[in-house]
């Protein structure tokens, strides 16, 4: 009898601890949980051009201007502004009771040091420095103004600027912090807070609602417009292995997952708890050494270019018909606003044979061209194999040398010639964000001198920009970003290997996630 | 005592080498932590600064000097990515990691000893066959396959236990178990396997001594016989099971990374890619002093297991 009743008392004991929700899950309301796609190491958006740090910066920062679902520039924290006729002097008012995560207010003075900041380390930023000699003054608590020497023909695109580094508004003390090392304070005054004492870097960052949070009146649109979150908590999770956290996906462990990898798309699709959306554009970059031969000769890129077949590469990289963009002639992203065919059209379709006469022309001679393979990122490794293909396909003598995309990182660093440590070229990716303008675009933005690895330098083309940048008038800005993007095609400072859109996959009860926009998880939208 | 001494102090060379090894592979090894930190996109000024601010730039004896001096104050650094102190990283691993390890030898121990024990008695029969059947398919069958046959069986179809992650203990021992019991299931399998073959081979050759035939006569019963087979064959599989606990603890990345459990594992490999240099030495050095650890424990413990053994 005794034993009967230890054996009931023990099996209801283990049917209660195992059957029972935890007091924690018990208190969590409503919550969200993303699959990430990257683990978050970086709190600082100010400091890194990482997606994860941009889009961290998303939920815990707000910025003076955000970007609408059109790409224009629309007050955010900014409550009015005006400007002179010559656009030389502007004047900017906060919205009223703006306050960070603690409950102090937003002044003037936060947003002047942080858009002091940002300007001395954005391209945009500089550009405004150098172009027009930007100087920001805060008047009082609520009104601060930008006095410019020469008109800046971009001066709410730079307070609104969505990638790179995104001009996020924190506390002045922060703001004045060294830009040599990343700010590990996060104090923000965007839609979320920060759970410290909950991150768990490599696994998980938890965000809760920001209860100083003030947000505008207006419908959400894209990153303009109210951000006033549904959710009381938001997990990202970092789930390193693809087939677990689309297992979690389907079981409805995760509402999220921000980029699904290719190879999982079209199983998704068949699954009716799971939507599957676009997320945002995306180009492939085909990075060569300009320093050295035989891509310091124009022609030399041109020939690759005439050989590169975007549709081939992005199948390689694993992305399904429906979601890339067959032969897309712009650097600037197929479907943007700044989109120009411009120069392009001798280079639009691939031609093997021109591109071997092109190559016999420029007088290459078998020279050896190191490729930095990524042995890391399956979607990275996939283009360089594509582009060690294409050369090979027109006679080009390839040595493809695989790393991890750590080591790629600091090999493409070193000036040195390929045979001492250098390279002649890697390939990589970026959103749209860093792609669709001659000031975001990552190769294009930069002026000779102060290029990426690769080092292109271009006078007419530094030129064609600065003139693009301080003019005010739309349709000379249209033809000078048509003439620069002409001049970019004979200059190559890259090549594009192509366009796709990775895929965002959400559960079926996840509403809201067709307001998603430019392939950001703006979890304001989002509702279940 | 003199003995524990003794070895506890030969230990101190032992860490001297791991840590000069350990600083120089990783300093040696091509990669940049200032250009993952700045991002993709970031100028070589940026990057060169950064570096500077890291102290990246200094003289690699100097390196050497500051993070030696710093680990003998007990200070392990600070992450160069996270800004999070190492012992905070090692602290929110440790449990994950420990919970993995318990439980996993736990029931490897507690399933292998009676089956590897039945398999002996029973050599040559049927069930001798099945057993060594299971052992060498758990063997053979890559971690990574089983994990993810164990989450679509029990997590997908049957919805008993989560797919990914971890539930810590302090939020009950019902969520902490469910987190748990697939990785743990998943890793059990293979030391299942060796602890079950290392338990046949010892109890076998055990059965045919002297002793063994001589109780057998007295007339003891299967239970008390194989108990003295047992007790006796006790030391391989102590050790085997010792060197298991310390494989645990350094990490079972493959494991890990299948059910996104945060443990110290994913930390060295995650370490690793990044060259987040103060958290793969101080994890690698402390990995090293818990194998040192593990093993003086093991070495004692054959006391328990047989008292003619002297130190």
């Amino acid at each position: 009898m005794q034993r009967r009743t230890l054996a009931a008392v023990a099996a209801l004991a283990l049917g209660a601890t195992l059957g029972l929700a935890s007091p924690a899950a018990l208190a969590q309301n409503k919550t969200l949980r993303v699959v990430a796609h990257a683990d978050v190491k970086i709190l600082d958006p100010s400091f890194t051009t990482a997606y994860i740090s941009r889009n961290f910066g998303y939920m815990v920062y707000d910025m003076p201007f955000g970007l609408d679902a059109k790409g224009q520039p629309k007050p955010q924290m900014v409550d009015k502004y005006t400007s002179s006729k010559d656009g030389k002097q502007w004047s900017f008012t906060l919205r009223p009771n703006l306050k960070f995560a603690d409950g102090s207010p937003v002044r003037a003075a936060d947003v002047v040091a942080s858009m002091q900041r940002w300007t001395s380390k954005d391209s945009m930023g500089r550009a405004m420095t150098a172009l027009s000699a930007a100087e920001w003054k805060a008047v009082d608590d609520k009104t601060f103004t930008l006095s410019l020497k020469e008109p800046f023909g971009m001066v709410l695109e730079a307070m609104s600027k969505p990638s790179g580094y995104p001009p996020v508004v924190m506390p002045e003390r922060m703001a004045k912090l060294p830009t040599t090392t990343p700010i590990a304070e996060v104090m923000g005054s965007g839609p979320f807070m920060f759970k410290r004492d909950e991150w768990v870097p490599g696994n998980k960052v938890v965000f809760v609602r920001n209860p100083h949070y003030v947000p505008r009146t207006d419908a959400p649109n894209g990153l303009a417009g109210s951000k006033k979150p549904s959710f009381d908590r938001v997990e990202w999770l970092y789930i390193p292995d693809a087939n677990s956290a689309v297992a979690a996906l389907r079981k409805g462990e995760v509402d999220l997952i921000e980029q699904v990898p290719p190879d999982f798309i079209n199983p998704l699709r068949a699954d009716p708890n799971v939507k599957l959306l676009p997320s945002g554009s995306w180009q492939g970059f085909i990075v060569m050494n300009q320093l050295h031969p035989p891509f310091n000769n124009p022609k030399v890129r041109q020939a690759v270019l005439k050989a590169v077949d975007q549709d081939k590469f992005m199948a390689a990289m694993g992305y399904p018909k429906d979601l890339r963009v067959t032969n897309c002639a712009t650097f600037f992203i197929c479907g943007s606003r700044n989109e120009t065919t411009a120069g392009a059209e001798p280079w639009r379709t691939p031609d093997v044979a021109k591109a071997k006469q092109l190559l016999a022309e420029a007088g290459y001679k078998g020279e050896k061209v190191v490729l930095l393979v990524p042995s890391d990122i399956t979607y990275l490794n996939a283009e360089a194999l594509m582009a060690a293909q294409t050369m090979r396909n027109i006679g080009m003598n390839v040595d493809m040398q695989t790393s991890d995309w750590a080591t790629i990182g600091a090999r493409r660093a070193k000036r040195d010639a390929p045979d001492k440590g250098g390279w002649n070229m890697y390939v990589t990716v970026a959103g749209s964000f860093d792609a669709d303008s001659p000031v975001t675009n990552a190769y294009l933005s930069a002026a000779c001198g102060t290029s990426l690895p690769g080092w292109p330098c271009d006078k007419p083309l530094d030129e064609l920009r600065t003139a693009w940048l301080k003019e005010t008038d739309a349709g000379k800005r249209k033809q000078l970003l048509d003439q620069f993007h002409a001049r970019a095609f004979e200059a190559l400072p890259y090549i594009s290997a192509g366009q796709y859109s990775p895929a965002m996959a959400v559960r079926a009860e996840v509403k809201g996630a067709e307001k998603l926009w430019g392939g950001l998880p703006l979890v304001w939208n989002l509702d279940k | 005592m003199g003995y524990l001494l003794r070895r506890l102090l030969a230990t101190l060379p032992v860490m001297a080498v791991v840590a000069v090894v350990v600083f120089l592979l990783i300093h040696l090894s091509p990669g940049d932590p200032a250009a993952l930190i700045a991002g993709d996109f970031a100028t070589e000024e940026d990057i060169l600064k950064l570096r500077a601010a890291l102290g990246l730039d200094r003289p690699l004896a100097q390196q050497f000097a500051s993070w030696l001096g710093r680990i003998l104050t007990g200070d392990l650094g600070t992450s160069i990515f996270t800004q999070v102190p190492v012992t905070e990283l090692l602290a929110q691993r440790i449990e994950p990691t420990l919970s993995i390890a318990v439980l996993t030898m736990g029931l490897a121990v507690l399933l292998s000893v009676p089956l590897g024990t039945l398999a002996a008695y029973r050599a040559g029969r049927w069930i001798d066959r099945l057993v060594m059947l299971f052992a060498v398919l758990a063997f053979s069958i890559p971690v990574f396959l089983v994990g993810y046959l164990l989450i679509y069986g029990f997590a997908i179809e049957l919805g008993w236990f989560p797919v990914q992650g971890y539930v810590p203990l302090a939020e009950g021992v019902g969520p902490w178990l469910r987190s748990l019991a697939l990785p743990c299931i998943n890793l059990a399998l293979l030391y299942m396997a060796l602890l079950t073959r290392m338990t046949r081979a010892t109890v076998l050759e055990v059965l045919q001594e002297d002793y063994i035939r001589t109780a057998r006569a007295k007339g003891l019963g299967v239970l008390a016989v194989l108990g003295h087979a047992l007790r006796n064959a006790a030391i391989p599989i102590a050790t085997t099971v010792g060197v298991g606990i310390a494989l645990l603890i350094g990490g079972v990345v493959v494991t890990e990374t299948v059910f996104a459990i945060p443990g110290v594992g994913r930390l060295v490999i995650d370490s690793v890619q990044r060259h987040d240099y103060p958290v793969i030495q101080s994890v690698l050095l402390l990995s090293a002093g818990v194998y040192v650890l593990i093993n003086l424990l093991i070495d004692l413990s054959y006391r328990l297991f047989d008292p003619r053994i002297r130190y």
